[in-house]
């Protein structure tokens, strides 16, 4: 059976790769994960398109969850999800949680085979409503 | 809308902006992360190179383009925020331009969705609002009046507490500077009305 895939963005490349590496550590290859941070000219930023790659790379027919850092790292992520292809839509969804503590728990509720939703209210349990 | 006009407005708000890379940047210093001056840049550097080519597509396509640019080339929450502004203007002008302000205005609400925002959180916002108001009220000498209505509502945005964005972390601190967004917005509206004027 499929299961959620992950996506992590950071401004920071090396929060992004870190996240990842913390991921891997729990979750083995049972999960699809991409990751992304940086501007075009290797400084701290996000960008549209090579958020997009993320997801493709991370793209499992079960959806794709979305940690991210800060503002711009937020709107970018939304901004990627609105200009996937019509049936990638509503499969993929950014998730209101810390990017470290969120991605390590929503890879974990994914390896268990959960759904799209419970994936994302389990890393949504970790900000404060 | 003749090419040759469209030409002049993207290179000379593209100008703009870059000429003033340095003060948003430093702006941005003072309440965020000081990259607003680089990523608007990196924008409008792409938008410029790409004017001619742009100018002779149809008003919403050649604003598509513009949009599509900033998205892709800004980074930076500033570069889906105003790929927001330009790419729902290109949904909602006409070709020749006439209803600006209906599309200005929905433009505007596409922006306040994007970044789940409302006047007076200090931000771009503050600025395209009251210009909204003041184009969809049209009257006389509009060119004129709209880049006063934009750098005053900019300066307005100097004694305001921060609510979104990365200036909000500052909480009181960031009360006594001007928002790099509302500097970079009031930049444009004053290209835009001094290429028309002339």
């Amino acid at each position: 059976m499929a299961k959620v895939g992950i996506v992590i963005v950071s401004h920071s490349p090396k929060i992004a790769e870190g996240a990842a590496d913390m991921v891997r550590q729990m979750v083995c290859d049972s999960v699809n994960l991409a990751y992304t941070g940086g501007d075009a000219e290797g400084g701290l930023g996000t960008g549209v398109a090579s958020i997009r790659d993320a997801i493709d790379r991370a793209w499992s027919e079960a959806g794709v969850v979305i940690l991210v850092d800060l503002g711009g790292a937020e709107t970018n992520s939304e901004m990627a999800v609105e200009m996937l292809d019509a049936e990638r839509h509503g499969h993929v969804v950014v998730c209101n949680a810390p990017i470290v503590e969120g991605a390590v728990m929503a890879a974990t509720e994914a390896s268990g085979g959960s759904t799209l939703e419970t994936v994302r209210r389990t890393a949504e349990e970790l900000s404060p409503q | 809308m003749t090419p040759a006009l469209l030409h002049r407005l993207i290179v000379a708000v593209s100008d703009d902006v870059i000429a003033h890379a340095d003060e948003l940047t430093a702006l941005d210093q003072a309440v965020g992360d000081g990259d607003h001056g680089v990523n608007m840049k990196r924008g409008f550097e792409a938008v410029r190179a790409d004017a001619a080519a742009t100018a002779e597509k149809p008003l919403p396509e050649a604003l598509k383009a513009i949009g599509t640019q900033l998205v892709m080339k800004v980074g930076g929450a500033s570069g889906p925020l105003y790929g927001t502004l330009f790419l729902a203007l290109s949904k909602e002008i006409a070709l020749d331009g006439s209803n600006l302000p209906t599309a200005f205005a929905k433009a505007v609400e596409a922006v306040k969705a994007r970044g789940k925002s409302q006047p007076g959180q200090k931000t771009m916002l503050d600025v395209l609002t009251p210009v909204r108001t003041v184009l969809a009220e049209g009257g006389a000498d509009l060119r004129s009046r709209l880049p006063i209505v934009a750098a005053s509502a900019a300066e307005a945005t100097i004694p305001m507490l921060a609510t979104r964005g990365r200036a909000s972390f500052l909480g009181e601190r960031s009360i006594g500077h001007m928002d790099p967004g509302a500097r970079s917005t009031a930049l444009m509206v004053a290209s835009v009305c001094r290429v028309l004027e002339d």
